[in-house]
């Protein structure tokens, strides 16, 4: 039976800027992408050690769940075993592989090391909300909403999840793109079925 | 009969391959398990590393001549799905079909020998790995990949039981593979993850895990094709948040990821007959997968690691591992779990330490991974 979803919560991330429910939450004007990622993480005056440890693929995606969930999310009605993550994107953990790859003839670091998959950036994202139910990390060359919609409507509609964070995280380089969508079976304000033509990846563009 | 809807129409696994170091197709792979042959060597002088190193590896020679066009990833891939199409060539060419793709690292090899480009970036990207290989066959959908660490494979079964219960496809052809290279290896050193004998998984003195290369295929359909064809049946992730590196301290995560596994396929911990468990020999590992194991009241049952035959393969151990448990149940047999000698966990688990002949009517095969994921996938008669 196929469930009642509602997207509940967006969250797009590019060209240094941030939008929740697309609504534009932060403009930065760094040159870099890691003083881009430190900005956003000051603006909204996040407070997480952790953060600074990250790989810029996880930095990313743990800032776009922050900004996700932010306003939107009261954890106490969520159960930790029935909310999930399915996210996918295109160049999979290669930012990190290609600096892992230039350190590893000195000294491999495990803490590098560890940041060579994509979904880590799924376990930092649970780790941090206490997420417990399923996860799972496609890559593929596009964003493609119908599968990403036909995934998490067959963990929604079998009750396998209640709660479903998901979209596209990618980074490389210098170049990088978030977008996330809460999708949850309570219709709350603003609220959006879950349908393929409403799973949008925002183009951030530099038009003024 | 479990809830409708998730165990119902039955999932048949149609045909399968295991292409490793102990042989080319998966008849030859059960042949060196009943022999009690291991994959796993001592290598002392790899290119890119100056300690000794057991790793199961393969030799040049043992790559089947494609194209140079293929690097060995896509090679290993090609030679196993080539394996188990062999007698469904109708299924590659049906709309209804889908391949996904489970891997870790794919081709991250490149980047040890070529000049890093723009070009480069798109060589190593996994989909072109995957799209390289669905235009080998002519499979007509876009391929999906899956990679989710150390579940990938059992990950990737479960996405295309998934997609073909909910009438999306007819078919799902799933491949998984990995190959060994400076990189990966480097890597699990830095973690002093690596152990330099054959490894020991759940036993007393296990030190660490071996590497492995390997490749597995799995057809699934929604039709059964022979009497003998196993299903597969319900299956669970869940994700730890606790640690990326390590696993969790109780286990019960992995647990009720078994837990709804069984209880989607209605059955109870009396009903599983054999437990195909990850197994890394690390000892944190195997002891988080102790404590799942007896979380779900599974503490009893038969249980093996296959990490002392074939190393640890990355994205395609879930594969590899799950054609075994798939002929435990077809041929009645459960292979001894190689390296153990004596409980080096703090909850007892039965390991097997001969080869059982035994009806298998359902089988669970286990698997968990950086980033706090895991997974577990039943088969059935």
């Amino acid at each position: 039976m196929a469930a009642e979803k509602y997207i509940t919560a967006s969250c797009h991330i590019g060209h240094n800027r941030a939008y929740q429910n697309n609504n534009l939450v932060f403009e930065g004007d760094a040159t870099g992408i890691d003083d881009f990622l430190l900005s956003v993480y000051q603006h909204f005056r996040l407070s997480y050690p952790k953060f600074y440890k990250m790989d810029n693929l996880s930095k990313l995606g743990w800032l776009a769940a922050e900004i996700l969930l932010k306003d939107n999310f009261d954890q106490e009605q969520h159960q930790p075993k029935y909310t999930g993550t399915v996210l996918m994107n295109a160049n999979s953990s290669l930012d990190m592989d290609l600096k892992y790859a230039r350190s590893m003839r000195d000294v491999p670091s495990p803490s590098l090391f560890v940041y060579t998959l994509p979904n880590i950036v799924a376990g930092e994202i649970c780790i941090r909300h206490h997420f417990k139910g399923e996860n799972a990390f496609f890559v593929q060359p596009k964003f493609d909403a119908a599968f990403l919609k036909q995934q998490v409507d067959y963990l929604l509609d079998t009750n396998t999840l209640q709660t479903c964070i998901c979209g596209w995280v990618d980074m490389l380089g210098e170049e990088y793109q978030a977008a996330l969508f809460l999708v949850e079976k309570v219709k709350r304000d603003n609220a959006k079925e879950f349908l393929v033509e409403n799973i949008i990846m925002k183009q951030v563009r530099h038009d003024k | 009969m479990g809830i409708p809807g998730i165990n119902t129409p039955p999932i048949f696994i149609i045909a399968d391959n295991i292409l490793s170091p102990l042989g080319k197709t998966t008849i030859q792979n059960l042949e060196a398990l009943k022999q009690g042959l291991s994959g796993v060597k001592q290598h002392d002088y790899l290119l890119y590393c100056n300690e000794p190193v057991a790793a199961a590896l393969f030799k040049m020679e043992e790559f089947n001549n494609i194209g140079e066009n293929y690097t060995q990833f896509e090679n290993l891939l090609i030679s196993s799905i080539g394996d188990a199409i062999a007698g469904n060539k109708a299924v590659v060419a049906d709309e209804k079909t889908l391949l996904i793709i489970s891997t870790t690292k794919g081709n991250i090899s490149l980047l040890e020998t070529e000049e890093h480009t723009a070009e480069l970036n798109d060589r190593v990207a996994l989909h072109t790995s995957a799209q390289i290989v669905a235009r080998h066959f002519g499979f007509k959908n876009q391929p999906i990949v899956v990679s989710n660490a150390c579940i990938s494979g059992v990950l990737a079964i479960l996405t295309g039981m998934r997609l073909i219960r909910s009438g999306a496809y007819e078919h799902a052809v799933i491949a998984g593979a990995d190959v060994i290279s400076e990189f990966v290896l480097s890597g699990f050193q830095s973690f002093h993850a690596l152990s330099d004998t054959i490894c020991k998984p759940f036993d007393k003195a296990r030190n660490g895990l071996n590497l492995g290369e390997g490749a597995a295929t799995v057809i699934l359909s929604a039709h059964q094709q022979t009497d003998t064809d196993v299903r597969v049946v319900s299956g669970a992730v869940s994700n730890d948040a606790n640690h990326i590196s390590g696993p969790s301290r109780t286990g019960e995560e992995l647990g009720f990821a078994i837990k709804k596994t069984l209880s989607d396929a209605g059955l109870t911990a009396g009903d599983i007959d054999y437990i195909s468990a990850h197994g890394t020999a690390t000892p944190y590992n195997d002891e988080m997968e102790a404590n799942a194991i007896n979380y779900a009241g599974l503490q009893h049952v038969p249980a093996n690691s296959l990490k002392g035959y074939y190393g640890h393969t990355l994205g395609a151990a879930g594969l590899i591992e799950s054609v075994i448990a798939i002929h435990a149940i077809k041929e009645g047999v459960i292979f001894p779990s190689l390296g153990y000698r004596e409980n080096g966990v703090s909850r007892p688990i039965n390991i097997c330490t001969e080869l059982l002949s035994k009806p298998v009517k359902a089988a669970l095969k286990t698997a968990s991974g950086f980033g706090g994921c895991n997974a577990a996938i039943l088969f059935s008669k």
